[in-house]
């Protein structure tokens, strides 16, 4: 079973304030520490454990600069067998552009599964797997939380809402969201992460893809970034902690609930 | 025929939510574009859904068949482009859900129109729509815009647009369609629904949930919690990481793909306040949040809060509880 795997490298931004940057359109970067996307965790851990047991190889893929490399090294060093990574250069990216990107670098590839992450944490679309499942005219899910290949079938289980599963069966080559939970992602040392640098990491420049311009362009674009409209929020509690306690339990046995 | 459609979504027998908060919000930029409105049902037979739409579009648009009774990636996609290629609709509506995560970004390759996703606000400009999204994890908004398209495609936030009690019905027209012939291979197949939420315990009916996040670090510091839930009569719940890391049963998540609770106080340790969170907690009496991060997006739906470590306020609030 081959698989490649879609990953991305996002900043961390809870505990930082947010800064918007000068054209209004983004976020200041250069303060903020970055980690794989939650979601493309676990899709490497999955494609890792399906080629552990089935064979095959695990390719990772991601879009981005030279400091992105750093999450093709983690997925190397959890088990991937090979990395590449698309340098866009300054073209403007959206989430159909993504998707034409890595649908020509993939196309010639052989695969029998691939896997995204649902969405990733900062621009929070979810659509790149499904547009490139379109893309490559293969089947497909979203939110996918088990996966059992058996010949050209797979058994999959879809999570809706509210507590609730879908189990199908869909037929292989496909290509699947990954929701978290689905397992437990391996714990990656700096020393296996620097035992990875051996392994095979391409380069592969966009323009050398050959896609056309429409391809290229861009299908939305930020206009505006802004702070979330003013609301009357939360009325914050101050003070120590003990008399913050104080007020809490005030406040819980106000609302009629005895403790 | 220029309209805005709106992408009816049902399972086991109802029409679900998200459809009529679709259907109220296409309403309002129907009058701003002066088109009419159009819910498209692909369903089984016989499901009476499409009475149901009718009181809320213009027209119900339905296709009938067994093969549609539930969510088929490949057969719904396929019907919907031809409807969109045949009636060229100024903007489409799908459900941010599962199955719009699913449909609407291979619809939109397929047709060729772009898409905005995950969108709490959709506003009309000079003859376009802009969309307002959330981006990292909800701590700033953006303001979209399309490329120029003959259509737009666009997948709403469950609970972004609440239905007033008192909107007025309406009398739409059902208008059954024929199913393609030629309709797609299905490569995908239907086996069941499970229930996942079903456990020790039902956190729908506790009084007071004591709930914990992602903020709560390792696992061994549950116990301090737990601690202080026990000594508050309180019942334990939690976010979806702490689930997702096996601490915790799923019966005891909150949110979209958890369960809805409505305690009288809700009391939130280490929670960012994710929408798929926010969602289960619409019904809580009273929310107390504590996170470290001042401007967790928590802060903003919560009724309190507390800008602490989860910790030191868990720990006095222990203390107090036993000094009285
Ligand atoms: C399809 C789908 C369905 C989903 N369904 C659900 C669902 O049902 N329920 C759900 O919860 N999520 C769900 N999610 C996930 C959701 O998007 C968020 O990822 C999740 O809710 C985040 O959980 P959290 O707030 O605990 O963690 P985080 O977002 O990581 O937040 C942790 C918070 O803890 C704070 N913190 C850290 N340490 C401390 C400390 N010592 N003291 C105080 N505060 C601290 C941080 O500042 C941060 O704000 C779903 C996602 C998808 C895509």
């Amino acid at each position: 079973m081959n698989i490649i795997v879609c990953i991305k490298r996002v900043p961390m931004t809870q505990e930082v304030d947010l800064e918007i940057d000068k054209d209004g359109k983004g976020i200041k970067t250069d303060a903020l520490a970055y980690v794989i996307n939650d979601w493309d965790n676990y899709c490497i851990e999955e494609a890792v454990r399906l080629q552990e047991t089935l064979g095959g190889s695990v390719t990772a893929i991601t879009i981005g600069s030279e400091d992105d490399e750093e999450i093709l090294r983690r997925a190397l060093a959890m088990g991937a067998d090979k990395a590449v990574r698309i340098d866009p250069g300054a073209r403007e990216l959206d989430g159909f552009v993504i998707s034409q990107v890595l649908a020509k670098a993939i196309q010639g590839m052989d695969y029998d599964l691939i896997l995204t992450g649902v969405q990733a944490d900062d621009d929070n679309s979810g659509m790149v797997g499904i547009m490139l499942a379109e893309t490559l005219a293969l089947s497909h899910a979203a939110v996918v939380t088990d996966v059992q290949p058996e010949g050209h079938i797979a058994a999959i289980r879809v999570e809706l809402e509210g507590g609730m599963d879908e189990v199908s069966k869909i037929q292989l080559p496909s290509l699947l969201t990954i929701q978290t939970g689905i397992n437990e992602p391996r714990y990656v040392s700096i020393m296996g992460i620097r035992k990875a640098r051996k392994k095979e990491l391409t380069i592969i420049p966009v323009a050398d893809l050959g896609l056309s311009e429409d391809d290229l362009t861009p299908r939305t674009r930020i206009e505006e970034v802004f702070l979330p409209p003013e609301t009357t929020g939360a009325e914050m509690i101050e003070g120590d902690a003990a008399s913050v306690a104080a007020q809490l339990i005030k406040i819980i046995k106000e609302k009629g609930v005895s403790i | 025929m220029g309209q805005i459609c709106v992408v009816a979504e049902h399972r086991k027998g109802e029409i679900r939510e998200i459809t009529f908060e679709m259907l109220f919000k296409a309403r309002a930029l129907c009058r701003a574009f002066s088109l009419p409105l159009t819910a498209l049902l692909l369903a089984g037979k016989d499901t009476g859904y499409a009475d149901d739409l009718a009181r809320w579009a213009d027209r119900v648009v339905v296709f009938e068949d067994d093969r549609l009774e539930t969510f088929n990636s490949d057969l719904y996609k396929d019907i919907l482009n031809r409807v969109i290629r045949a009636d060229r609709p100024f903007m489409t509506l799908i459900g941010h859900t599962s199955w719009g995560m699913d449909l609407a970004p291979a619809l939109s390759v397929k047709t060729g129109l772009p898409l905005a996703t995950d969108c709490v606000d959709i506003q009309a400009e000079d003859g376009r729509p802009t969309v307002i999204r959330q981006i990292y994890s909800g701590k700033l908004f953006s303001r979209v815009s399309f490329k120029e398209s003959p259509g737009y495609l666009v997948t709403v936030r469950p609970g972004a647009f609440l239905v007033p009690d008192d909107t007025p019905v309406l009398e739409g027209e059902v208008m059954k369609q024929d199913v393609p012939v030629d309709l797609a291979e299905p490569r995908g197949t239907f086996i069941e629904f499970v229930d996942t939420g079903a456990g020790e315990i039902d956190i729908t009916q506790a009084d007071l949930l004591v709930s914990i996040g992602r903020g709560i670090g390792e696992e061994e510091n549950i116990a301090s919690i737990r601690e202080l839930a026990d000594r508050m009569g309180a019942t334990l719940s939690c976010s979806r990481p702490v689930v997702d890391k096996n601490w915790l049963p799923k019966f005891h998540q909150v949110g979209t793909s958890g369960k809805s609770v409505r305690p009288k106080i809700y009391l939130a340790f280490g929670i960012s306040g994710a929408f798929q969170h926010v969602a289960g907690i619409t019904g809580a009496g009273t929310v107390i949040a504590v996170n470290k991060d001042q401007k967790a997006p928590i802060f903003r739906v919560a009724d309190y809060g507390v800008a602490d470590d989860l910790f030191k306020v868990a720990d006095a609030l222990k203390e107090k509880l036993a000094g009285a």
